[in-house]
């Protein structure tokens, strides 16, 4: 415990380095998400193709890919950049799904009668198929968030400095609290994140407030993947 | 026969789906239960195979009470038909319909062959036995349902709501082709519907149940249209609307019924030599040919 | 690009496959610990996940306590199971069968309670024992969520076994390591890629055996129909999938 209280600068730092390390994986995955969605959700053909490129993307291993990464898009190893372009390719292969879903299960009768009162299609896809998908895009977002916060950790290994530096630096020098900290550390944000997004959620869309059907549960609690993967 | 005995069913969580209920189901008749949801008509059948037990009470079978018979055996010994089917989905249709007969040991060819042999007395093409539900249409499910009823040759038959969900004109094949079979089994059948029409169509003795399966009224359907008991009962029979007010309107040469809304219900055979398609029943006695399905 | 040549020729280097440090071994030595550690987290969450699901018993704990090992960071977890027990496989088997229990779990439940309840009930109804429920019933129709599961563990224990290297002396993850400490690209990239085609061949083998194991009845003809009212689904409990490492 001594460790803990004369470290709190140094927990704090590493916070601040992780936060910087997931946000913008969880920003970037669901904006670039929304066209590739739509787009699997839009054209049939295209729906296999873009959701096994993303299946296999999510299947392949963290620490593989911030080797390759470098090679492929010129990011240095240790780079922050190099840890959030991998975060990023995660999310966006997962959101991708979530948005296709959320997309299709816009009850058809509303699309078709926006359609039948003058909405462009443009207009359509902002103005009611997003809002409407609305609850499943924030299930997926919840996910992200709480597996980029996780995932994140693992660049310590490699030398990018996070809550995950806590867990090679306690590891290497003996220390438990240091890895305990990290570990706590690690939960609470994602949990904060969670109660962000939730919250945002609620913000955004008024009118699910009443008749929520996902409960506010922290989706780190209750893990909800509103898609079951597959690489068909 | 089956006889319950002042039986009272009540849930876990307080609601009385059963209060008092007492009543014969005479053997190899077909006894209608009816009423409108929540009345406690599947809570009744249910007890009568140990799905539910009551909470007081007693329910009998030919003098034995159900609540001292193993209920795995006594559910495999009696038939059970659902509103949608409850076919297992992974099964053929021929596996669906031996699916009792295997469990209780019965060699598989031969429960195959007999499983073949349901599929032609409830009215199915053989050539279907290999399918699997998910591509039959509903009519065809719940014939298989009937057939899985069967299969174990039981002296009693649980139906609830087996045609609830299929569309009119198929519900009225398969009433006609219950009738017919019931004819030819003579099964005790506990048959429960909301469906008035079915009731009186299907039943030699019928059981109208308000809230908490009390009888509101119990009889033959002629004594129940004839002289419903109250108030509930004669606007469940829609007594009161006139509905079943027929009278006869000559046309073209035949005499049709009409009800109070100028829909036709039957058409009248038999008084007039040679009148209308059936003029070939020589019987003194008018008798009621339907028109296609009961209008409601 | 370069790189990627001096990948593949230490790939196809023969120095770097006899012995117990070659390419077999520990393509071996990772195979071996990501089934032993599936066998063992099965043989716990499978009885467990089919008595929740059969019974709809005590599946809230089993949400909360999967969900908060989901929310723990793999690695945290290794490290700290690591100096508990000291450097070696122990630390791993112990790490890594804790993180893949709740997938497999949820998919074992989830498997069960997305079974029709009507049909359930007509199981039921019909005669068959409990035990025959579970055995002709729920099993078939609940095991593509299963395989679903045990899919998400694989992929989570083969992606973390090579995080494992970290602390234990095996698994192709030590050529990741090892590159790094002599800053030897060429190796680090190999085994990246052999860790990540690994990972691909078993998603595609249990891809596979997913769609192998629906049954016939359901996977041919029209979808079941009124999907939200009969069944025992609530939200929140598809089988959670989340990254591996
Ligand atoms: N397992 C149960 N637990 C609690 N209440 C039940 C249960 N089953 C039925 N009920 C209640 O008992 C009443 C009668 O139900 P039921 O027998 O299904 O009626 P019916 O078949 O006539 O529609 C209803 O109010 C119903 O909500
Ligand atoms: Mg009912």
């Amino acid at each position: 415990m001594t460790w803990l209280w004369s470290n709190l600068d140094l927990v704090w730092l590493r916070t601040l380095d992780h936060i910087v390390l997931s946000l913008p994986p969880i920003l970037l995955s669901f904006v670039f998400a929304l066209p590739l969605g739509w787009l699997a959700n839009r054209y049939r053909p295209t729906r296999g193709a873009i959701l096994s490129i993303a299946g296999l993307f999510y299947a392949i291993p963290s620490l593989p890919l911030l080797f390759i990464l470098p090679v492929i898009i010129g990011t240095s190893l240790r780079s922050p950049a190099n840890l959030i372009a991998a975060l990023t390719l995660y999310g966006l292969a997962l959101m991708v799904r979530v948005v296709a879903d959320g997309l299709a299960s816009v009850d058809p009768d509303v699309r078709q009668s926006a359609t039948a009162v003058g909405f462009s299609a443009w207009s359509r896809f902002w103005l009611v198929e997003l809002p409407l998908a609305g609850p499943v895009l924030l299930a997926g977002v919840r996910v992200v968030a709480v597996s980029t916060v996780s995932l994140a950790t693992v660049g310590a290994v490699i030398g990018a400095k996070s809550l995950g530096s806590l867990f090679t630096d306690g590891f290497q020098r003996g220390i438990q609290v240091e890895i305990i900290t990290g570990i706590v550390a690690t939960v609470l944000l994602a949990l904060v994140l969670d109660g962000a997004v939730v919250l945002l959620g609620r913000v955004l869309m008024p009118w699910t407030r009443r008749t929520r059907r996902i409960r506010p549960a922290p989706a780190a609690v209750l893990g909800p993947m509103p898609v079951v993967r597959s690489v068909a | 026969m089956i006889e319950f005995r002042s039986v009272t069913k009540e849930f876990p969580d307080g609601t009385l789906a059963v209060d008092d209920f007492s009543l014969t189901v005479p053997s190899h008749r077909t006894t209608v239960l009816v009423g409108s949801s929540g009345s406690g008509k599947t809570t009744l059948l249910r007890m009568i195979n140990r799905m539910v037990d009551p909470t007081s009470g007693t329910i009998e079978i030919d003098g034995v009470s159900v609540a001292s018979l193993e209920p795995v055996k006594l559910r495999r010994s009696i038939g059970y038909v659902m509103q949608n089917s409850g076919l297992l989905p992974h099964r053929t249709v021929v596996d669906n319909v031996a699916t009792v007969p295997l469990l209780r040991g019965v060699p598989r060819r031969t429960a195959r062959a007999d499983a073949l042999r349901l599929l032609d007395t409830v009215g199915l093409d053989r050539a279907i036995a290999d399918r699997y539900p998910s591509q039959l249409s509903g009519g065809q499910q719940q014939r298989v349902g009937v057939a899985r009823g069967l299969a174990v040759d039981p002296n009693i038959l649980l139906m609830d709501e087996p045609f609830g969900a299929v569309d009119p004109i198929v519900r009225a094949e398969l009433q006609q082709e219950l009738i017919r079979l019931q004819h030819e089994l003579g099964k005790t059948v506990v048959f429960v519907t909301h469906d008035i029409d079915e009731a009186f169509l299907l039943g030699d003795q019928i059981a109208i149940l308000r809230e908490g399966g009390r009888i509101a009224q119990l009889g033959t359907p002629a004594e129940i249209l004839a002289n419903p008991a109250d108030d509930f009962v004669a606007s469940f029979v829609g007594a009161d609307r006139g509905k079943r007010a027929l009278h006869v309107e000559s046309q073209d040469g035949s005499d049709v019924l009409v009800d109070s809304d100028g829909r036709p219900a039957g058409v009248l055979v038999g008084q007039r030599s040679g009148a209308g398609p059936s003029g070939g029943a020589r019987s003194d006695v008018p008798h009621i040919v339907p028109t296609e399905g009961p209008p409601r | 690009m370069n790189y990627f040549t001096d990948a593949v020729a230490w790939l196809l280097d023969p120095a770097h496959y006899p012995g117990p440090t070659g390419i077999p071994a520990r393509l071996g030595e990772q195979l071996l610990f990501t089934v032993v550690t599936l066998v063992l987290a099965s043989v716990i969450a499978i009885p467990v996940g089919f008595l929740i699901g059969h019974t709809g018993r005590g599946r809230g704990i089993a949400v909360a306590t999967s969900g908060g090992l989901r929310a723990i960071p793999t690695l945290g977890l290794l490290t700290l199971v690591a100096l508990w027990i000291g450097i070696g496989l122990g630390a791993p088997y112990v790490a890594l069968t804790v993180l893949a229990i709740p997938p497999i779990l949820a998919g074992a439940y989830t498997g069960f309670e997305a079974v029709n309840r009507a049909t359930i009930d007509a199981a039921r109804a019909v005669g068959m024992t409990e035990l025959q429920i579970v055995r002709h019933v729920e099993i078939p129709l609940g095991l593509p969520l299963l395989i679903g599961g045990l899919r998400s563990a694989t992929l989570q224990v083969v992606a973390t076994a090579t995080l494992a290297a970290y602390v234990a002396d095996f698994g192709l993850g030590r050529f990741l390591f090892a590159g790094l400490k002599t800053n030897d690209y060429a190796q680090m990239l190999g085994g990246s890629i052999l860790v990540i085609l690994l990972a691909l061949v078993l998603e595609g083998l249990f891809a596979g055996l997913q769609k192998l194991v629906v049954p016939r009845g359901v996977a041919v003809g029209r979808p079941p129909v009124d999907r939200k009212a009969s069944t025992r689904r609530r939200p929140g409990m598809e089988p959670a999938i989340t990254k591996g490492i």
